[in-house]
């Protein structure tokens, strides 16, 4: 992988935008590094768009800068910023074959014919496509169509590519698989790449780094791994991924209750006891196999209803001491058939203390 | 040279694109700043023209409302627009209902021949207005086959004026409500059938508000049409005098040029107010229908199918006969007398001394206004639609390019008149060239393209110019090697618009025409003011011929695009 140099490829300060009276981005400060793969993630509204079109200069921002490779392009108009990019619509000129296409920023440039083609036709191969060269866009599918607009972005070697929702138009398994070829073709040609998605799957396998985003604001900054495993706010935890929350008090350094629970945390919370905070745990990290009584944070819980999910089961425990706290638990198909998990049971189940997340505030 | 493939070494990027972006910033600017110096001159300036002198008296002195004050003190004046509201009202109320009727049969039921019915409705929009009046009087006129259904009662007058005017406008209401009847969801009928509705409720309930703004829509434009033509009552109209051919007399008559801006600005207000309706009508209809709505299919109904069938052929003879009639009055020797045909009619130099003279310069002018028009008016979208930059100056550029709608043509030949022929104005001497005469055309057209054009460039994906601009590839390359082409379709629509108009336009251009530049429209009037009513219909038959000419031309070129050229579009 690519070394992050020390100065950053982009660097972004206080960018701001609103259109009326709604604020798209809140003074947003990023840096991105030379190679990497970022992907802005968040739900619709969140800005995460509005600031992709700010880098790329199709929508100027009210405020702020914008640096690229050392040049402050703030206000520079797209032409004079270097990236390609890639729609979510494609954006492919229907009247022209895909190698006029992917051709198409060459053609400007004073390159000789020749050499075009040459061009043209090693981008297509990169993109496994060299057999529909002469064809239409119309012609093609969707994954098929949104290559050649990968390739087109790629013809003219710039420095950033973007892309915006570029996976959103297609069926699920052309998605998972065009998502891996994407991964790869970056890897390889090591560049810099911004890529804006509402799918969080997408987002954590894809990216070197996440910027999670919501009303406008950056929420988090990290690696899928960090933002998976530590989430930095509520927010992140709950939009990334599957997270139960509890209203719970703290009630010690590390000791935090639900209802009638009284449990462990492992990353312990500066938070004086008696402050009110919300408890967040991720279905999968439920424990209930070689659970005993001497294994911390565990409790006797009755299997409520169980949902069927393919690769595992959802299911509602209620805590046998406190029976108000409704608590989802992911239970694999290897553990549904080993321990004979069904609906009415009562069994042991642990929160192991490490796996629990405390963020501050009552809830809402 | 081996053929090792190697990376291209493209300049880098930085190096060239300043001076490249540079250039396409300045030139966007320019043509935009260029359009809407063009659409001022061509729009604005002499409507501008027409309200000011509206406020001065003879001699150019400002007299504020004195001239509306004496319009509506002078008993001859104030009568014509009484005349002008009874006519445009009674011919609405005629056509809005037969229209309704014939845009039904068309779109709600069975019948067959569909296409053909359509087709004959549209005859109308061919020919000058002023051949429906023609053909009036060739079967009602004093010489007229059927005289005696008139009982004694005279044709020339509002009678007349008002047949002629629903033949004309009849096309209009049915484009509008065939469209209109054309949006409505199947299911909701499917669901009061389930429930057992009657017939007559549902039409109640359910296709009459589903038309509604398709109704009153068309009951504007008609309305419209009828009050600022001018062509029928000058031809068909006596000594009923209305507020079209008042504004002429004052202009081209007694050189009043502040009374005939008073009528100008008369006649203008149904039109801006039909303008502002119809923009309203648009904005709820586009709410009206979800994306889910499935379109209706009519069943066969023996009973309704057969009332509706002989309706529409009912109609259909009453629109296509009069036409028919004056096609062949053209070519009889003496109407009725002596019914041998003849080609005399034909020479027009025996009765106009512009002669063929007059059509060669209307294909001229059509053809010009046509070309440069359409190359305008789309540019003029596109610079307005697809830029980012200047957003002010667009949103005036469009402003302008959506105002001449809400203009009639005889309003805008009156502002031209006014603005071209003031003595401060170095661009006089255009006045009665044919430059003036394409100019005024191209204003008098210029809304109906334009929407035309932006409707075509809306279904464009809005992200092309993003992807040229991040291949640093100029705004007018991707103009010319992507959105020109694939609306191409569109642009022809446009041209053939604009061309026919041109053709049988008489309104505007009647102020305007020098003694080289007559056209054929204006010697039509001319050579019926002479009592030459055989040569007037030849004239207009050979403008129709010559409109549905292009237009059939247009769909088999149509075709041939669609087909040929444009392979892109089939999977």
């Amino acid at each position: 992988m690519t070394s992050p140099s020390s100065a950053p490829f982009l660097s972004i300060r206080n960018l701001a935008k609103s259109f009326g009276s709604f604020i798209a981005l809140r003074g947003i400060d990023l840096d991105i590094r030379r190679g990497e793969f970022v992907c802005f993630l968040g739900p619709s509204g969140c800005g995460k768009t509005t600031l992709l079109r700010a880098i790329a200069g199709l929508d100027l921002q009210d405020s702020g800068t914008i640096e690229m490779g050392g040049r402050d392009v703030s206000h520079a108009p797209p032409s004079e910023r270097d990236f390609g990019i890639v729609f979510q619509s494609y954006a492919l000129f229907p009247n022209l074959t895909v190698a006029d296409n992917v051709g198409y920023g060459l053609v400007n440039r004073r390159t000789p014919a020749r050499d075009i083609a040459r061009r043209v036709d090693e981008l297509l191969a990169l993109v496994s496509l060299s057999d529909q060269a002469r064809k239409f866009p119309i012609q093609l599918s969707g994954g098929q169509q949104q290559r050649v607009a990968l390739a087109r972005a790629l013809a003219t070697s710039p420095e950033l590519l973007l892309l915006d929702e570029p996976l959103s138009a297609l069926d699920a398994k052309v998605r998972v698989r065009l998502r891996d070829e994407m991964r790869a073709l970056q890897q390889r040609l090591g560049v810099t790449t911004i890529m804006v998605t509402h799918d969080q799957e997408e987002a954590l396998a894809m990216a070197d780094r996440i910027v999670v985003m919501n009303g406008g604001a950056v929420e988090q900054v990290g690696s899928p791994e960090e933002i998976y495993r530590r989430p930095a706010t509520p927010f992140v935890a709950d939009f990334v991924g599957h997270m139960t929350f509890f209203d719970a008090v703290v009630t010690g350094p590390g000791r935090v209750r639900v209802d009638e629970l009284d449990l462990l945390v492992a990353n312990a919370a500066p938070f004086p006891a008696g402050t009110p905070v919300r408890l967040a745990m991720r279905p999968e990290e439920v424990r209930t196999r070689g659970v005993s009584d001497e294994t911390p944070n565990s409790f006797e819980a009755t299997i409520g209803d169980l949902a069927f999910l393919g690769s595992f089961c959802r299911a509602h425990l209620e805590p046998t001491r406190s029976q108000k706290t409704r608590i989802a638990a992911d239970f694999s198909a290897n553990a549904m058939r080993d321990l004979g998990i069904q609906p009415g049971q009562v069994r042991s189940i642990a929160f192991p203390p490490e796996s629990l997340h405390v963020f501050a505030g009552a809830a809402r | 040279m081996t053929d090792s493939v190697q990376p291209i070494a493209i300049t880098p990027a930085q190096a060239r694109i300043g001076s490249v972006r540079l250039n396409e910033r300045h030139v966007a600017g320019a043509l935009i700043l260029a359009l809407c110096a063009v659409l001022v001159l061509i729009i604005a300036l002499p409507l501008w023209a027409l309200l000011s002198k509206s406020l001065e008296d003879v001699n150019g002195r400002f007299v504020g409302l004195a001239n509306f004050i004496a319009y509506a003190t002078t008993p001859t004046l104030i009568s014509s627009l009484g005349n002008s509201l009874f006519v445009a009202g009674v011919t609405t109320a005629i056509v809005i209902p037969v229209a309704f009727l014939y845009a039904y049969a068309l779109r709600r039921s069975c019948i067959p021949g569909k296409g053909l019915f359509y087709a004959a409705a549209m005859v109308p929009v061919f020919a000058p207005s002023l051949l429906s009046g023609l053909a009036l009087i060739y079967v009602f006129g004093n010489q007229g086959l059927l005289k005696s259904w008139m009982m004694g009662a005279s044709l020339y007058g509002p009678i007349g004026i008002i047949a002629a005017e629903a033949l004309y406008s009849f096309p209009h209401a049915v484009l509008i409500l065939v469209t209109a009847l054309a949006l409505s969801d199947g299911r909701l009928r499917e669901a009061a059938e389930a429930m057992g509705t009657t017939r007559w409720r549902m039409f109640r309930t359910i296709t009459l508000p589903g038309a509604r703004y398709g109704l009153i829509s068309a009951t504007f434009v008609v309305f419209t049409l009828v009050i600022t033509d001018f062509g029928i009552p000058k031809v068909i109209g006596g000594q009923f005098s209305v507020l079209a051919t008042d504004a002429y007399r004052q202009v081209v008559g007694q050189q009043n040029f502040p009374m005939g801006a008073v009528v100008g600005i008369i006649l203008l207000v149904p039109a801006v107010l039909a303008f502002f309706v119809d923009r309203l009508v648009k904005r709820r209809q586009s709410a009206m229908l979800s994306a889910r709505a499935v379109p209706y299919a009519p069943k066969p109904e023996p009973g309704r199918d057969i009332a509706l069938l002989g309706f529409v052929i009912l109609t259909t003879l009453a629109i296509v006969a009069p036409y028919a009639i004056a096609v062949w009055g053209s070519f009889v020797t003496y109407w009725p007398y002596n019914l041998a045909l003849t080609l005399n009619n034909y020479d027009f130099a025996a009765f106009d001394p512009a002669g063929w003279d007059a059509y060669r310069n209307s294909l001229l002018l059509a053809s010009l206004t046509a070309v440069i028009g359409t190359t305008l008016i789309f540019t003029g979208a596109y610079l307005i639609e697809k830029l980012k930059l200047f957003p002010r100056m667009r949103a005036f550029a469009q402003f302008l390019a959506m105002l001449p709608m809400a203009v009639p043509g005889l309003v805008l030949g009156l502002g031209y008149v006014f603005f071209f022929n003031a003595t401060w104005n170095p661009l006089g001497f255009l006045y009665g060239t044919l430059a003036i005469l394409v100019i005024n055309t191209i204003a008098h057209f210029y809304t109906v393209g334009h929407i035309t054009a932006l409707t075509s460039l809306k279904q464009i994906d809005g992200e092309f110019e993003a992807v040229s601009a991040s291949l640093k590839v100029p705004f007018w390359s991707t103009f010319r090697r992507v959105t020109a082409p694939i609306c191409l379709p569109a642009i022809l629509d446009i041209g053939v618009y604009v061309f026919v108009n041109a053709l049988t336009t008489v309104s505007a251009v009647i102020f305007l025409y020098g003694a080289e530049t007559k056209l054929a429209s204006i010697a039509i009037v001319h050579m019926d003011e002479a009592g030459a009513i055989a040569s007037a219909a030849g004239m207009a038959t050979v403008i129709m011929l010559t409109a549905i000419a292009v237009k059939l031309a247009h769909v088999g070129l149509d075709r041939l695009v669609f087909g040929r050229l444009q392979q892109w579009r089939q999977r």
